[in-house]
């Protein structure tokens, strides 16, 4: 059973903090709540599955994984694994106003992190 | 029984903090002025009571009241500190109004110094402050929800036809990854713009950015248009690409004939016409190999 955790949900600002994120892009809703979490690299995988407020982490850090953000409303991306995000994605993200966090860590330890912390996917 | 009510007024009365209303430029005047002073400093600046401070500490508080009192007898030319009030009645930034509003009830002051927590000066607080936060408030709330409410003009109930179509046409260029995803944005925008509601949206959205991709990866290019009426919103895609020899294979999805370089940065999962299917409620796919392909996509409204 999926349960989300209303009125407790978790801040932006809450996850940077306690995931020790860079934040790149788009730095004004760190008080947005997420709404749960989604992990792929497969673009259409992200399109079909993601839900609206979600925290989004990928390695991919190229700039359609801004169109795909703003898309679905996404509330943020994290780009692991130490990948350098391309200057045109960053761009791209401050125009359409997309928060994008990046980390060192791997894909799989972040969403450990965060499931442990209560963001929930589904 | 009467429903009882609130006002906005009330509401806000315990929603705004101080630090909303007060005034944040503080005239002061330090102990050892003279009561005459104090005159001009209140003529001045329309004010009616001042606090006393010395060397950035607040020691005192001192009105018209305590203006008048000295004239009566006759001691215009009293230190401040002699004729102020000591214990000041003060309030935190942080608290709301009407912790404000109870104590203007209970004390016949006209006004209170506003501290931080750290026991800083930060205002001063009246009446008229508070009636002039509460309007502001209600002001901006106002003036937000009717820029909300134009927002939400459904211009198919308030403007158009019967026989209207709005038609939003983009170019795409192949093989632009870069620029991925902006006609699906500006679709997306638009049908937002019309008052459509955000389900409906979204899945107009989805479809609209793979049939995009498609034409990116696959078809070196092409064209999309969204008609949208009263009735339904119509995404076509259109290229000149290689085609698509096996039809039924490509609408059952699942594999991708897109270049490895491509598949790595995460196009190409096979999953852009099972998409498209579950978002729409009808699709038509057209093509002959090596004249192009004509895409349909239809949400109903």
């Amino acid at each position: 059973m999926n349960h989300k955790l209303k009125g407790g949900s978790l801040t932006l600002r809450e996850i940077k903090y306690k995931l020790a994120l860079n934040i790149r892009t788009a730095k004004k809703h760190l008080n947005e709540e997420v709404t749960g979490g989604y992990s792929s690299d497969l673009l259409s995988d992200v399109m079909a599955n993601a839900k609206k407020g979600n925290i989004w982490i990928t390695i991919q850090s190229h700039p359609n994984i801004v169109a795909v953000a703003s898309l679905l409303e996404l509330s943020a991306i994290i780009v692991t694994g130490g990948k350098k995000i391309e200057k045109e994605t960053l761009s791209r993200a401050e125009r359409e106003d997309i928060t994008i966090f990046d980390t060192t860590e791997s894909t799989f330890n972040i969403v450990g992190k965060l499931y442990k912390m209560g963001v929930i996917g589904g | 029984m009467e429903e009882k009510k609130v006002t906005k007024a009330q509401e806000l009365v315990y929603e705004l903090r101080i630090r909303d209303a007060m005034t944040k430029e503080v005239i002061t005047i330090k102990p050892d002025h003279i009561i005459k002073d104090l005159r001009i400093m209140l003529k001045e600046n329309r004010i009616s009571g001042v606090p006393v401070v010395d060397r950035e500490l607040m020691v005192g508080i001192i009105s018209i009241e305590d203006l008048i009192k000295a004239l009566a007898k006759n001691e215009m030319d009293a230190k401040v500190h002699e004729k102020m009030t000591k214990n000041v009645i003060t309030l935190y930034e942080d608290e709301p109004i009407i912790n404000a509003v109870k104590k203007f009830n209970k004390y016949d002051f006209g006004r209170f110094p506003i501290l931080n927590r750290e026991g800083k000066l930060v205002g001063i607080l009246t009446q008229k402050d508070i009636i002039k936060g509460i309007l502001r408030r209600i002001e901006l709330d106002y003036h937000t929800n009717e820029l909300q409410k134009y927002k939400n003009v459904d211009i198919f109930k308030d403007i158009v036809t019967e026989h209207t179509n709005i038609i939003v046409r983009r170019y795409v260029a192949g093989n632009d990854f870069i620029h991925g995803g902006e006609a699906a944005e500006e679709i997306k925008r638009s049908l937002a713009g019309l008052g459509i509601k955000p389900p409906i949206v979204r899945r107009a959205a989805i479809a609209t950015y793979e049939a995009e991709m498609n034409l990116i990866i696959h078809a070196d290019g092409g064209e999309m248009i969204a008609n949208i009426n009263k009735k339904r919103i119509k995404i076509e895609a259109n290229d000149n690409g290689p085609g698509i020899p096996d039809i039924e294979k490509a609408l059952k999805g699942g594999f991708s004939t897109a270049p490895d370089w491509v598949k790595e940065l995460g196009f190409g999962a096979g999953l852009g016409f099972i998409n498209i299917r579950n978002c729409a409620d009808e699709i038509n796919l057209e093509s002959e190999v090596g004249e192009g392909t004509k895409l349909k996509i239809i949400i109903n409204l």
